[in-house]
């Protein structure tokens, strides 16, 4: 093992060349040697940095001095006061712009590898059969959990902790929102992570009804009046796919990242027994530079095709994580950067056979502090390939927001609630995650959900 | 799970099912559409509502073997259970939002083809309970393929069936009728058309010249049906519609039904090459023009 303080236990890959072909985790994660290695490295501070530059506040010195004592059961415990989710977060997290952004040892050297700790103890509680502490009474109240993704899961797994009646209402066939539908089963394995964590929620008491449309099957006014919740929290996600509105845009094999990902990760089409079909492409443009659009193109590429991640600012601008453009670049995806489409060509049957792209410059920087892309005359090409997959983000659901009197929304229409506590405009209300904020990250919906769990909490404590 | 009460073979590829769903049954419209997965592992189904009994609970649907997905649902029997049935998705019929006043001042047509019979029933239906009468125009290819034919003239005003054969009723295309009874001296207020692309596309050609407003309702491919995924985009005036949020219905004349069916025709390939598949099994040599 590494003597060096400064530099952290490496963590074990599945080999690039291979891992382009299957659809098995990338990271192996730590083994308990190599855990309890890394978490010597953790100076264990007084005033502990690393706590506040996480969502969801895990006391992470106290965890991480539990897997140097080996242990480990003791750790996953002080992890799950603060989280429901570890093994999905330990895995998903952008540890380096949080809680490993603000370590110590990262002055010197490389911070300690908070999240590769993570991970391990939540895999190990698993392993060994260890849940979650539930609550030792209830309380009586009701609450209701709109989606079943890490904002909703995190707030009902808070809440029935503190005693409540919880019961999620999801959507689809199956538990998880974008857990399951949108990150890949090599980011993010199904079977042995999410669908477990999933049933440490339900251990702590939470109900979850799937095949419920909100706004549709049964409306919120309906819930609070008819059914007897004394609250509902929102936490529907983010919702519609955008498109570039240029020309081609309807011809087959243009797909959003939402259609192509659900198709392989719900609907499992990566399988070849899958019911669902899904497009193998030959040679596919992904359109966009967020983390969505690195696991659209790191699934193409699995399911068989070269593949090109089609970006109009620079590789600075790139708003995926830089590990995933790393695994990415690994795999061997194409970055085609300083290019953005402009038309879509399609053969006679109506299929996709090539994608006219123009070249773009950096010029001076917009309001979002980024340099704008600009065209350079006269650059277009084309570029050959036979699916297109975009990936340009999301514009809100309005199933929830049209059918809740005294809802209120942005200019954006995203739903409008309190950054402390999830609270609405409409009473007994509260709301977070991808619904409020437009699509962001696992744990900032997952902080969100924590923090309405909070403010539901205090507002039925003195109802 | 979901369990089905009642199974009635309508024909050789269409079958009726009585579905215990009382979430659905309690809020579902005329127009809207359901979403049905027959076990663990299968793809998602959407299939348009045809009729539903609030007090009982209960969502009746009809649908056409058109993959190894509702060739599954044929071969299940009363008393077994759907493993998924969500709904009501989608914006309920514009009828549903008029009062029974502005209604009854209106002549309506409907115009329902083949499959589309079953979900023009419920809106003929709704109209009748409210004592409104419509004329329902229903065409099929053939006698033999007929759906529906008592159920909806118990609930129709005049109903007009033709067989593209003229094996039964009148005798060609829905288009014709439409003509016939303009001919004849009928004229109406509004048009619901529903049925294959092609039929509604056609519909739409013609009653433009008659200067007749005409609702039609979208089936393109969907894979979430809420929202999420974008597969059911389609061209609506300029703009792009998502036919599972904004529809299923849509001013017909605004809708681009060329570039809808060339969609459709290319996704239909991989939905008919699992149906053949699962059929023949390994004895299928190709030849049908769904595989390669």
């Amino acid at each position: 093992m590494t003597t060096d303080v400064n530099v952290r236990v490496p963590v074990r890959e599945q080999d690039a060349a291979k891992r382009a072909h299957n659809f098995e985790e990338v990271c192996y994660g730590y083994n308990e040697e190599e855990a309890v290695c890394e978490s010597t490295r953790c100076l264990n501070c007084q005033n502990a940095q690393c706590v506040k530059g996480c969502p969801v506040a895990i006391d992470i010195p106290a965890f991480i001095a539990q897997v140097k004592a080996q242990n480990f059961e003791q750790a996953y415990q002080i992890i799950s006061k603060s989280s429901s989710l570890p093994a999905v977060c330990g895995r998903v997290c952008p540890q380096e712009t949080q809680c490993e952004g603000k370590c110590i040892r990262g002055f010197k050297g490389d911070p300690v590898s908070i999240g590769k700790l993570e991970r391990f103890v939540a895999d190990w509680a698993r392993d060994h059969g260890i849940k979650p502490e539930g609550a030792s009474s209830k309380n009586g109240k009701k609450v209701a959990v709109i989606g079943s993704g890490p904002a909703g899961l995190t707030c009902a797994g808070d809440l029935a902790r503190l005693g409540y009646e919880v019961t999620i209402f999801e959507a689809l066939h199956e538990p998880g929102g974008v857990l399951v539908y949108g990150i890949p089963e090599f980011r993010l394995p199904k079977e042995d992570v999410v669908l477990k964590e999933i049933e440490n929620v339900k251990s702590l008491g939470v109900k979850i009804e799937t095949n419920v449309v909100i706004g549709k099957t049964v409306s919120i006014d309906e819930l609070m009046q008819d059914e007897g919740f004394d609250a509902v929290f929102i936490g529907s996600g983010a919702g519609l796919p955008k498109f570039m509105n240029i020309p081609g845009e309807q011809a087959g094999g243009v797909f959003s990242a939402n259609e192509y990902l659900t198709r392989s990760n719900l609907m499992k089409a990566f399988k070849e027994d899958a019911d669902t079909p899904i497009y193998r492409g030959k040679k596919v443009a992904v359109v966009g530079g967020g983390n969505v659009a690195m696991d659209a193109a790191r699934t193409a590429l699995r399911l068989g095709a070269e593949v090109h991640i089609v970006y109009r600012r620079s590789e600075e601008e790139l708003p995926a994580r830089v590990e995933e453009v790393h695994h990415a670049k690994q795999e061997g995806i194409i970055f085609d950067l300083l290019t953005n489409p402009v038309e879509i060509l399609a053969d006679e049957s109506g299929w996709v056979s090539g994608m006219k792209c123009i070249r773009m410059e950096l010029g001076e920087p917009d309001e979002s502090g980024r340099r704008r892309p600009v065209e350079v005359p006269g650059s277009e090409f084309v570029m050959d390939v036979d699916a297109v997959i975009m990936s340009l983000g999301t514009s809100p659901n309005p199933l929830i927001s049209s059918t809740t009197e005294g809802l209120d929304v942005n200019k954006w229409k995203c739903i409008i609630a309190d950054e402390e506590n999830g609270a609405t405009t409409k009473e007994g209300v509260y709301a977070g995650g991808d619904a409020v904020t437009g699509a962001a990250t696992v744990i900032l919906a997952m902080g969100a959900g924590k923090a309405a769990a909070r403010g539901i909490d205090e507002y039925l404590s003195n109802k | 799970m979901y369990k089905i009460l009642k199974k009635r073979v309508l024909n050789e590829t269409i079958c009726l099912m009585d579905v215990e769903a009382p979430r659905c049954a309690a809020h579902c419209q005329p127009g809207q559409f359901v979403i049905v997965r027959t076990d663990e592992g299968a793809e998602r189904i959407p299939l348009t509502v045809c009729d539903y009994d609030r007090d009982a609970g209960v969502v009746t649907i009809v649908f056409q073997v058109v993959g190894a997905g509702t060739l599954r649902m044929m071969n299940m029997e009363e008393g077994e259970y759907f493993h998924d049935f969500v709904g009501p998705l989608g914006q309920p019929s514009e009828l549903t939002l008029e009062t029974a006043e502005a209604l009854k001042s209106k002549k309506i047509l409907f115009v329902a083809g083949g499959l589309g019979t079953a979900p023009v029933y419920p809106q003929v239906k709704y109209l009748h309970e409210l004592g409104v009468d419509a004329d329902v125009i229903v065409g099929a290819k053939t006698k033999d393929i007929l759906i529906m034919e008592d159920e909806m003239k118990a609930v129709a005003g005049n109903l007009y069936i033709t067989t593209d054969d003229g094996s039964y009723g009148r005798s060609g295309m829905v288009t014709k009728v439409i003509e016939d009874l303009y001919a004849e001296g009928k004229k109406y207020d509004l048009c619901v058309a529903i049925g294959p692309m092609i039929m509604m596309k056609f519909v739409c050609k013609l009653t433009k010249t008659l200067d007749l407003p005409t609702i039609v309702s979208m089936n393109p491919i969907m894979v979430d049906g809420t929202g999420m995924c974008g597969a059911c985009r389609l061209i609506v005036g300029d703009e792009v519609k998502f036919a599972c949020v904004d529809g299923p219905e849509f001013d017909g004349f605004l809708v681009d039904f060329d570039q809808a069916m060339k969609r459709q025709n290319l996704y239909k390939t991989e939905e008919g090459r699992k149906y053949l598949l699962e059929q023949e099994k390994e004895t299928h040599h190709g030849g049908c023009g769904q595989c390669n």
